[in-house]
């Protein structure tokens, strides 16, 4: 027989008691998981939402210019006059240090040209990064191949086109593949190529208007990032697309000090619990541990029994409480989020943090209990008996 | 010099006009292997004698020592090694942990010591056997007679072979036949060479010894020792009463 085993006879002998305890180290421990991975789950949420967002960079030409375009309206054709960015130098940001967050670059090469007698802006894009930069394109009919093109819903309406009817721009004859649906944006009102087909009508060979890059913002820094790409082409001007973002950070930021503020009131009162249920042990095991000072055990001996007790209920409160959050958010997260639970997944840190947590409770609060115990004066405990 | 030495023992509680003297400048030797009562009505401080010559509660006066060695000048956890070495403890109430088995019960004194876990054991068995308690090991002294609890308690003080039984009241709750079997039990204990010193209020009890203190008045009253057959009493310890007044400490009041 050992320490540990009268340890283990004490807790069963007084179940009420250590049910008690358990409970308490329970509720703290279960309450700041759950609350904890709902934040994560939520912020992992949002960082999958802003995947789905598509571009959240914009590289464009460095201009003095002032817009002079406004709710789509445009009051000049100031627009026209701007610089260019050479698409060699656009390779560049791959280079940078945080390259690895980078989803897609979407360079777009912009100009004015002439179809059936209309004026009509044609971009050149490459179809593979707009994938992922605008993926909430959807387009009637085919993806282009070769020469095709993909045009607006506006642009098809006003120039009459259908897909598989031909277009002539410039001296190329060009196929159109697909038909944007609408999407409230100027991507209605434009006619899209391949980068190289309209860098080549244009006669903008190895130059773009700008470029749209999606950042994996899942932890990545995205003002780091805008600064980075900003020092590997100088001549442009890199922006973060983040307003709406931001917005929802900040909720998110709002509602993470709130969890952590409840967390913290509820493992205090928690760590209470332990401490005054303890102490009721330690008064009730007087006698008890009288025989045991008697029996030659020092005071030492006696702060390990007690510690040992709450050591064994606070691993088990740690293990259950990690458990019992975990389940909470992953049948709340739907609820409050609007999105599936998928998103809650085990966290192998985070558990092993609620076990740290419930062991720290549990040995700080009955860290008091067992110096009194060990203090009791064997003769007093044995009178008590 | 004597196995235990008690010299000019004081035990006074509280302070002031409310202070109580239980034990006044008690002295006495006591050989190895001697089996000593103690006797005294209630409250005449046999128990608290008792107490503080288990280490349990300090004098506060006079000086205790044990194989030469100075009991209170021990520290908080050397006291308990010396417990743990020296004594056995039987009480009146038996005093076992009730969430503990009987085996387990008999192994406490063990715990904290290094031997591994099976010697434990097989040391706790033999104690039990030697108490007529083979094969209660697994109960839960709530599951035995209180005869049997008593015997637990000896094998308890027993298991570790300390060299001193102290044993306070050990038949306050059992009955005569009963009795009888745990003073004949404690009678063969000191047979094998365990000093034994008993607290009794019975004379009954107080026969199976050699020697018996009288405690009066938190005083040593009489110190009458068991005198063989054959042999007339030589010294007033062997007669009767040596010590009829207290020896004053300046502590609390002196009884004369």
């Amino acid at each position: 027989m050992t320490l540990k085993d009268i340890a283990f006879r004490s807790l069963r002998r007084r179940k009420a008691r250590a049910a008690f305890v358990l409970a308490g180290l329970l509720i703290a421990v279960s309450t700041a998981v759950a609350l904890i991975s709902l934040v994560q789950a939520m912020n992992h949420d949002i960082q999958h939402k802003l995947e789905k967002y598509g571009a959240n960079i914009l590289i464009i030409p460095r201009t003095e210019n002032l817009s002079l375009t406004y709710g789509g309206l445009s009051l000049g054709g100031v627009s026209f006059e701007m610089q260019e960015i050479r698409e060699a130098d656009l390779r560049k940001v791959g280079s940078i240090k945080n390259a690895a967050n980078i989803a897609a670059v979407g360079p777009m090469v912009l100009g004015v040209v002439e179809i059936s007698n209309q004026r009509v802006l044609l971009a050149g894009v490459d179809f593979h990064a707009v994938r992922v930069l605008k993926p909430w394109w959807t387009v009637e009919g085919a993806a282009p191949r070769g020469d095709g093109v993909i045009l607006g819903s506006e642009a098809a309406r006003i120039l009459g086109l259908t897909p598989g009817a031909g277009l002539d721009v410039g001296q190329r004859r060009l196929q159109v593949s697909g038909i944007l649906t609408p999407t409230g944006s100027q991507d209605d009102h434009l006619v899209f190529t391949r980068l190289s087909t309209a860098q080549s009508i244009l006669g903008k060979e190895g130059r773009v208007s700008m470029a749209e890059v999606a950042a994996l913002c899942n932890a990545c820094p995205i003002e780091d990032m805008v600064h980075q790409i900003s020092a590997v082409i100088p001549g442009a001007k890199v922006m973060a697309i983040q307003q709406v973002v931001q917005g929802r950070l900040e909720t998110l930021g709002h509602f993470r000090k709130f969890s952590y503020g409840v967390s913290g009131i509820l493992v205090l009162v928690g760590a209470l619990v332990v401490l005054v249920t303890m102490m009721g042990s330690v008064r009730e095991r007087t006698g008890e541990i009288g025989i045991f000072r008697a029996m030659g055990f020092r005071r030492s001996h006696v702060v390990r029994i007690v510690l040992l007790e709450a050591v064994i209920l606070s691993a088990l409160a740690g293990i259950f409480g990690y458990l019992a959050g975990f389940v909470a958010t992953r049948v709340a997260f739907p609820f409050l989020v609007g999105s599936s639970g998928a998103a809650v997944a085990f966290d192998p840190l985070l558990a092993a943090g609620a076990l740290a947590l419930a062991l720290s409770m549990g040995l700080v609060s009955s860290a008091y209990p067992a110096l009194l115990a060990a203090r009791i004066d064997p003769n007093e405990a044995l009178r008590t008996l | 010099m004597s196995y235990i030495r008690a010299e000019n023992l004081v035990k006074q509680y509280g302070e002031g006009d409310a202070a109580v003297t239980a034990v006044r400048g008690v002295s006495f030797d006591i050989e190895p292997g001697e089996f000593v009562a103690i006797m005294g009505e209630s409250g005449s401080g046999k128990s608290t004698l008792l107490s503080m010559m288990g280490a349990l509660n300090t004098p506060t006066a006079g000086t205790y020592q044990v194989d030469g060695m100075e009991v209170y000048s021990l520290d908080q956890d050397r006291r308990a090694d010396f417990r743990r070495e020296f004594l056995g403890f039987v009480f009146q109430s038996f005093h076992l942990v009730p969430y503990l088995s009987v085996l387990e019960n008999v192994m406490l004194p063990l715990v904290t010591l290094g031997a591994n876990g099976t010697e434990k054991r097989a040391r706790a068995e033999e104690a039990l056997s030697k108490v007529g308690l083979t094969g209660k090991g697994h109960r839960l002294p709530g599951q035995i007679s209180g005869g049997e609890q008593e015997r637990v308690a000896v094998a308890r003080a027993m298991v570790n072979e300390p060299p001193i039984l102290l044993a306070d009241e050990p038949t306050g709750n059992l009955d005569t036949r009963t009795s009888q079997e745990i003073m004949e039990l404690l009678r063969d204990v000191n047979g094998e060479g365990m000093t034994i010193v008993m607290v009794t209020h019975s004379p009954d009890c107080a026969s199976y010894s050699r020697r018996i203190l009288r405690i009066a008045d938190g005083c040593l009253a009489e110190d009458t020792r068991e005198v063989p057959p054959g042999r007339e009493a030589r010294q007033p310890s062997d007669s009767g009463p040596i010590n009829t007044r207290c020896r004053s400490n300046g502590i609390g009041s002196v009884v004369l």
